[in-house]
């Protein structure tokens, strides 16, 4: 690898590492301090290593900078020394006694214990995700923006918020107790989930961007399962509900980035190796006797990837949506359920049903009646196909309901 | 927005032995129906079934056998709701799976419990 490409390579690999493990001995009150010491770190190995050539070991050699950094900070700044140590609570304040350790397990430990800090009930689910990507992910604050369509400043202010909120909370970098592991750990999931959406239906066109954000929130949940007290059968569902939709990551964009509805994807693009991935996953899904949200949901995920479009499968789908519901009421199910109506039974009655829905202000729901009325009453469609336009707000939306009026335009002559 | 309970009559008929084709076409029609109206985010709870096994206690230490001393209907189960106005309950009842097999729904409002 080119050094220049080597420098952001290590970058994305271990920022996040370092950072949780400072994170971790400093505390979650000098998070910025440690995200600083690995950044300072980075800019020293671009400046050195262009000068003195790349040495042996990279990794060791970011390892060792950043534990120096680390113990010169604690040694030189006594203000910070103090406040550490104390809250450290370390029976002696000794300053060598803090020990820094960069070995795979405590850093596999570290971040963990930063997930389930950072997704902390108390902090705003938008923070939670904000400060995942920069301290879990290891993404830039430029990153974060293009993927939050946002600029800087406002990233910026935005994980300032809520690492103030984490210090005012107190949150402890720590893994829950074994009891509280079930309840704690949905809050992580939901975080995930999340980040996984903000990737697979970001407005931004940076594709590979959202590529990666998808791909950050697949490892991370990765991670859960590698451990084994959080590898439980609704986080094994929650990845291979990921795989399932990742697979269509390169089906639902054209070449010119606009989005390909599913109906119309060219099924030869999904990708078989993770629908692979996420069967193995969601088998490894169906033990106990719990059926959570995200098993529900991984399961119409897999039926998706059947390519058939029989009655069995909408079927299926629809049978799983009404369960989905009945566990949790949400709009896009909502919509999602009245659709596989469709399939199943027809528009007629998914016009009945779709009517009941009382989601006016949404543009999905609109959406959904032109499709359902497209055939069916063309004056109708319209009607709804334009309170859709003007609810919606990204340009890829707007372009995919233009181009269903143009279309049915064309069949009402 | 107010709760109401849906109470499942039908008559007791005994067991009834299904097909498993028939059984499966029997729950998704249930299920079609609940989901209809979680959809509408106006499911509370989907409730409970109630089996054919029971006593009745009465004054006086009399327990009788079954849940049907003197009556031909028993409850099946039932479901909380929720919906503007009884009349509203009263449409989604309409759609319950029971009345095409000879049973009835009883809408009833719940009284909220302070404390």
């Amino acid at each position: 690898m080119q050094e220049k490409e080597l420098i952001p390579h290590l970058y994305r690999a271990e920022f996040r590492k370092i950072t949780a493990v400072l994170g971790k001995v400093f505390g979650i009150a000098h998070i910025e301090v440690a995200e600083d010491i690995v950044s300072d770190t980075f800019l020293l190995a671009a400046e050195t290593w262009g000068l003195k050539g790349l040495p042996n070991n990279p990794t060791a050699w970011l390892y060792t900078v950043a534990k120096n950094k680390a113990k010169d900070m604690l040694k030189h700044d006594s203000i910070f020394n103090q406040k550490v140590v104390n809250e450290i609570k370390y029976s002696s304040s000794e300053l060598h006694e803090i020990e820094i350790d960069l070995s795979g397990k405590n850093i596999q430990d570290s971040q963990l214990q930063m997930m389930f800090a950072i997704c902390h009930p108390g902090i705003p689910a938008e923070a939670q995700i904000g400060l995942s990507l920069r301290i879990l992910c290891g993404f830039g604050i430029e990153e974060i923006a293009v993927a939050f369509l946002s600029n800087k400043e406002t990233i910026n202010k935005r994980l300032f918020r809520a690492r103030e909120k984490l210090k005012e909370l107190n949150v402890k970098i720590e893994f829950p107790p074994e009891a509280e592991i079930n309840k704690r750990i949905q809050n992580v999931l939901t975080t995930l989930y999340l980040l996984f959406n903000e990737g697979y239906y970001s407005a931004t066109r940076d594709k590979v961007l959202r590529h990666d954000l998808c791909l950050e929130a697949m490892r991370l949940t990765y991670m859960l399962i590698e451990n084994e007290s959080t590898n439980k059968p609704f986080v094994n569902a929650l990845l291979s509900l990921m795989c399932f939709h990742a697979s269509r990551f390169d089906a639902r964009t054209n070449p010119k980035g606009e989005l390909v509805l599913y109906d119309e994807q060219d099924t030869r693009l999904w990708d078989r190796q993770l629908i692979t991935r996420g069967e193995y996953y969601l088998n490894k899904a169906a033990t106990g006797n719990e059926i959570s949200k995200y098993h529900l949901e991984a399961a119409i995920a897999y039926w998706h990837t059947i390519k058939n479009n029989d009655e069995e499968k909408w079927e299926k789908i629809l049978q799983l949506y009404n369960k989905l519901l009945i566990i949790e009421y949400s709009p896009i199910a909502a919509l999602n359920r009245t659709y596989a109506v469709s399939k199943v039974y027809g528009k007629e009655k998914a016009i009945e049903e779709a009517e009941k829905l009382n989601l006016n202000n949404n543009h999905l729901y609109h959406t959904l009646l032109g499709d359902l009325y497209f055939t069916v009453d063309p004056h109708k469609a319209l009607e709804h196909l334009n309170q859709s336009l003007k609810l919606s707000r990204s340009a890829a939306d707007k372009k995919i309901i233009t181009g269903k009026i143009r279309k049915l335009d064309l069949e009402k002559k | 927005m107010k709760e109401f309970v849906l109470i499942f009559r039908n008559e007791s008929v005994g067991e009834i032995k299904l097909s498993p084709e028939g059984m499966l076409a029997v729950s998704n029609e249930w299920m079609d129906w609940m989901g209809g109206i979680a959809s509408q985010g106006k499911l509370v709870n989907r409730g409970a079934r109630l089996g054919a096994e029971g006593k009745t206690v009465k004054p006086g230490n009399v327990i009788t056998t079954g849940p049907y001393a003197e009556i031909k209907e028993v409850i099946g189960g039932l479901t909380i709701i929720r919906a503007e106005s009884l009349e509203e309950a009263t449409r989604m009842a309409k759609g319950c799976p029971i009345l095409n097999v000879g049973g009835n729904v009883e809408v009833r409002d719940v009284i909220p419990m302070n404390g």
